[in-house]
């Protein structure tokens, strides 16, 4: 059949065809690196059907962006293809540049991971739409912004036609991603590759992004080929998953019955690794129950719970850490007014006491963290590590007390300097504290890196030979190299695998059942703090909403907010995750009646 | 702490074999069957623990693995070596008969003597210029004065740019502001004239002082690649991190950031060293730098610039020197970069 044949055949039978818009069958990607080819998938199989949600999952390295950029034509030049792809029986692999740039765009489109950059800020979001339907079809300028308009409400985006002219800037994330989307649909495609479509996105509006995929997809009966690292979002969306495993796929099964009996053991594996929200204190949002649509609360159990909260603050301990009204403000530069971070927070932390702090991006949480290791000044308030109050304290005073607590950051890779070995990263704070000689500093950091399970031989290592895992195990190395009383960790796994994620919590919790320091546990990851903290503290702009036990938050929440949080929040198993949407629609009706 | 002695042992040695591994493994390192095997056998050939290594020992480690700073090094002190020997240096005697600014009966026409087969120097390897001087000790004391020049304004203005950049990008505030509006001023005054308004009078003193001096026009450049980088680096989170456990800013400055900016520093001292050859040359040939009878490689070219169809050697030696020395330079600055850089050793074996 030539190339002519196949496009006429196309354009007669495409809406009523029957058959796999897209069937994938033994796809190999590889690299050229230093004139040697490395393999990055291999026989890679699988056929995608109008309506349908396929998902592709993997953790980092297993090759699930490269064989769909591979579809596309768009390998980084060193990359190479082969085996086949055939869409609607048009073969992808290895057709001309210019065969395929018709085809993107037109009969698939992509969405990509982070909205912000996709976007081009010097035009208007309605323009960049427009654009995108200009470009295939021979509309004119009039035309296409009515389209575009069209599409922006398509997407739900309030006021599509006053929103034409914002730019992306002007856009919250949520609906910059929307954007995409809708430029993604310009010209009805067949099939929508989403690469990590809301990895980048709190987890409030990922459930909104995924609801609202969801309902285009019914709508459409377009295909979508979803790429994500995330069980939770392939249980809320997906019909059929891939698993794939260092360039080869594992397993092939229908959403349900991946989730309730996985064949593979990496699956399986895979699946055990990531944490599921409830499961440690049996069930989330236990006193909301959706009958008929409306929702039941169960005052009695919160009562209850309440109780055993005001025992737990009258312990009459010295607190680890102490926070009382806490303000944190960033300074304004010229007309700009200081932002203020933080408003009022006050909470404690026991001695040997893991506190969950929860929020979504922009919550000062972070700052929080920050604050408390003394890297930034509050405006107003205290904090209190073992009976000091630091906020008083000069940086030479300051300076004998910074034993007592340790931070772990968030990015492994921007946390350890680059130009530092391993071993000189974990030895500095020995160093600067204990003014240990050469030999004693050694010894120490042999037994540090033993701790956190790493060989001593990576003392000599630097940070960009060590994958993810085994950095953060180094900057743990190096925050409980003075045996603080206090660690704080500002999101330490939220950059990591899941499998890799699964085993530094588990050192974490060993080492911290061992040294019984206190813990600030920052995270956006509700089902990662239940793993971990005793109590939980939840921030909303900058203001602490609601604290209790983990038990109390994660079953009974007062706050509505914390609701939305929880509710938002997906879960590794699609029957329990089609309740919780229920739910959670349940919710945002009632909050919105409320009003 | 050590409880498992030989596990740990184990894993060590098993590492040290298996580089390629190490990056998709996380921890399992000590389990692998095969891996047992091999380890027991190394083991028993050497038991010591890794002990940890200095930065300057690696650094230095790199540096000898790359090939192109070997040789540009080879060559730089070749070529040292060559001029300061040959006719000696402040007052010690060389092994080259001639002087540079003695006159004398022109031999052949002026013509080099130097012949490779068989090889002889001759009565003046190369040539004599229109006065009859000898050119090979022109071009060495021409050699000696580039080189002292180009040195101390690479020295003086890679320690004044990289001062001024760290402070400024360090500290930000008015210590920023201040700074770098003074950078501002210094490029804005063009170099050459206030070479014009200080160089005749520094340049009787000799040619130290004249390159201090230029060094001090010259560091503003750097000052800025500098404070860029900082402005950059003191965000990241292993400053906070250093920080956090309450090292000083002298200690976060020095010890954090400063390696991490060596690449920009070294890159473009290099480039100042060959860039300040030229500079002294351009206003030598103004008349404002090096005063005959003293000479330099670029006022050798302007003297006989016109001697290029008829005198061809003339031309060539001090302009041969040059280039190598700008290369050789060059060579060097990028092996030293490569060598402060931990990411370049796995390419660079």
């Amino acid at each position: 059949m030539s190339a002519s044949e196949a496009s006429l055949v196309i354009d007669d039978a495409a809406p009523a065809r029957e058959g796999a818009i897209l069937s994938v069958s033994g796809l190999c990607v590889d690299f050229s690196v230093d004139g040697e080819w490395v393999m990055a998938a291999e026989d890679v199989s699988y056929e995608i059907h109008p309506g349908e949600i396929l998902a592709i999952v993997g953790e980092s390295g297993s090759g699930k962006s490269m064989s769909s950029m591979a579809l596309l034509g768009l390998l980084p030049r060193n990359g190479r293809s082969s085996g086949s792809a055939k869409m609607l029986g048009k073969e992808l692999i290895g057709a001309p540049q210019s065969a395929l740039r018709r085809i993107r765009g037109n009969d698939i489109a992509m969405i990509f991971q982070e909205p912000m950059t996709a976007l081009n800020p010097v035009l208007t979001v309605g323009e960049q739409i427009r654009e995108a339907v200009e470009q295939h079809t021979e509309a004119s300028p009039a035309q296409a912004k009515e389209r575009a308009i069209e599409l922006l409400a398509m997407v739900e985006i309030p006021e599509p036609a006053k929103r034409y002219d914002s730019y992306p800037h002007q856009f919250s994330g949520g609906q910059r991603q929307r954007a995409m989307i809708a430029i993604a649909l310009a010209n009805d495609p067949m099939l929508l590759v989403a690469d990590e479509p809301t990895t980048a996105l709190d987890v409030t509006v990922q459930a909104e992004v995924l609801e609202l995929l969801r309902r285009l997809n019914k709508r459409l009966n377009s295909a979508v080929l979803l790429i994500t690292h995330d069980m939770g979002v392939v249980a809320d969306l997906a019909d059929n998953v891939v698993v794939m495993e260092r360039g080869r796929v594992v397993e092939t099964a229908p959403t349900a019955q991946l989730f309730t009996s996985p064949r593979e053991p990496y699956t399986r594996q895979l699946l055990d690794a990531v944490p599921h929200l409830g499961s440690r204190v049996g069930g989330v949002l236990s006193d909301y129950e959706v009958v008929d649509g409306a929702l039941r609360v169960h005052e009695a159990y919160a009562r209850a719970a309440d109780a055993e909260q005001q025992t737990h603050r009258d312990a009459g301990t010295v607190p680890a850490l102490e926070l009382v009204n806490v303000d944190i403000e960033y300074p304004g530069r010229f007309r700009q007014a200081p932002f203020k971070a933080v408003n009022d927070v006050s909470f404690t932390i026991n001695p040997g006491e893991v506190l969950g702090l929860v929020g979504e991006s922009g919550s000062g949480k972070s700052t929080i963290a920050r604050a408390v290791t003394g890297l930034i000044r509050t405006s107003a308030g205290s904090v209190t590590i073992a009976g000091t109050d630091i906020t008083a304290l000069s940086a030479r005073k300051l300076l004998p007390l910074r034993k007592k607590f340790a931070i772990v950051f968030q990015d492994p890779a921007a946390s350890l300097n680059p130009r530092l070995s391993i071993g000189e990263s974990i030895g500095e704070p020995m160093y600067l504290h204990e003014k240990l000689n050469r030999a004693d500093l050694d010894k120490r950091v042999g037994e540090l890196l033993d701790d956190v399970q790493l060989p001593v031989s990576f003392r000599n290592r630097y940070p960009h030979e060590l994958s993810g895992g085994q950095r953060q195990r180094v900057g743990i190395a190096r925050a409980l190299s003075l045996r603080p009383d206090l660690l704080v960790a500002d999101e330490p796994t939220s950059a990591l695998d899941v499998s890799v994620q699964a085993k530094v919590l588990e050192l974490l919790q060993e080492l911290q059942r061992e040294r019984g320091f206190a813990c600030l546990f920052v995270s956006h990851d509700l089902a990662v703090v239940e793993l971990l903290a005793s109590h939980i503290a939840v921030l909303n702009k900058g203001r602490l909403v609601e604290q209790g036990t983990t038990e109390q938050i994660l079953k009974y929440p007062k706050d509505s907010y914390t609701r939305r949080l929880l509710a938002a929040a997906p879960v590794p198993d699609p029957a329990e995750q089609a309740l919780r949407r229920e739910q959670r629609n349940a919710i945002l009706a009632a909050g919105a009646s409320a009003e | 702490m050590t409880k498992h002695p030989e596990q740990s042992g184990d894993s060590r040695a098993q590492v040290e074999l298996s580089e390629t591994t190490l990056l998709s493994q996380d921890t399992d390192i000590s389990t692998g069957t095969r891996t047992r095997a091999q380890t027991d056998r190394i083991q028993s050939s050497r038991i010591q623990p890794t002990e940890a290594k200095s930065q300057g020992k690696l650094v230095r480690e790199r540096f000898l693995r790359h090939k192109g700073a070997l040789a540009g090094m080879g060559l730089l002190l070749l070529i040292i070596l060559l001029s300061f020997s040959s006719i000696g240096f402040a007052g010690l005697p060389g092994w080259w008969n001639k002087d540079y600014d003695v006159l004398a009966a022109r031999f052949n026409e002026g013509r080099p003597t130097l012949t490779l087969w068989p090889f002889s120097l001759g009565e003046h390897p190369f040539g004599q210029d229109v006065l009859g001087r000898d050119y090979f000790a022109l071009t060495m004391r021409g050699i000696q004065t580039s080189l002292i020049i180009a040195f101390i304004v690479g020295l003086v203005a890679m320690v004044i740019g990289t001062t001024v950049g760290a402070v400024a990008g360090y500290f930000r505030g008015w210590t920023e502001a201040f700074l770098m509006r003074i950078t501002d001023v210094v490029i804005t005054i063009p170099t050459v004239v206030i070479a014009a308004v200080v160089a005749g009078i520094v340049a009787k003193q000799g040619i130290v002082p004249f390159a201090i001096f230029l060094g001090l026009v010259t560091w503003t450049g750097l000052a800025r690649l500098v404070r860029g980088e900082f402005l950059s680096l003191r965000e990241k989170e292993f400053v906070e991190s250093a920080k956090s456990v309450g090292a000083s800013s002298a200690r976060i400055i020095f010890r954090h950031i400063l390696p991490n900016t060596v690449g920009v520093i070294i890159v473009s001292t290099t480039l100042a060293i060959s860039g300040a050859i030229l500079l002294e040359t351009a206003l030598s040939y103004l008349g404002l730098g090096v005063v005959a009878p003293d000479t330099s490689l670029g006022k050798a070219i302007n003297d006989n610039r016109s001697a290029l169809t008829v005198r061809p050697w003339l031309f060539l030696w001090p302009g041969a020197f040059i280039v190598a020395i700008a290369l050789a330079v060059n060579f060097i600055g990028d092996g030293l970069r490569d060598a402060f850089d931990p990411k370049q050793t796995r390419i660079k074996q």
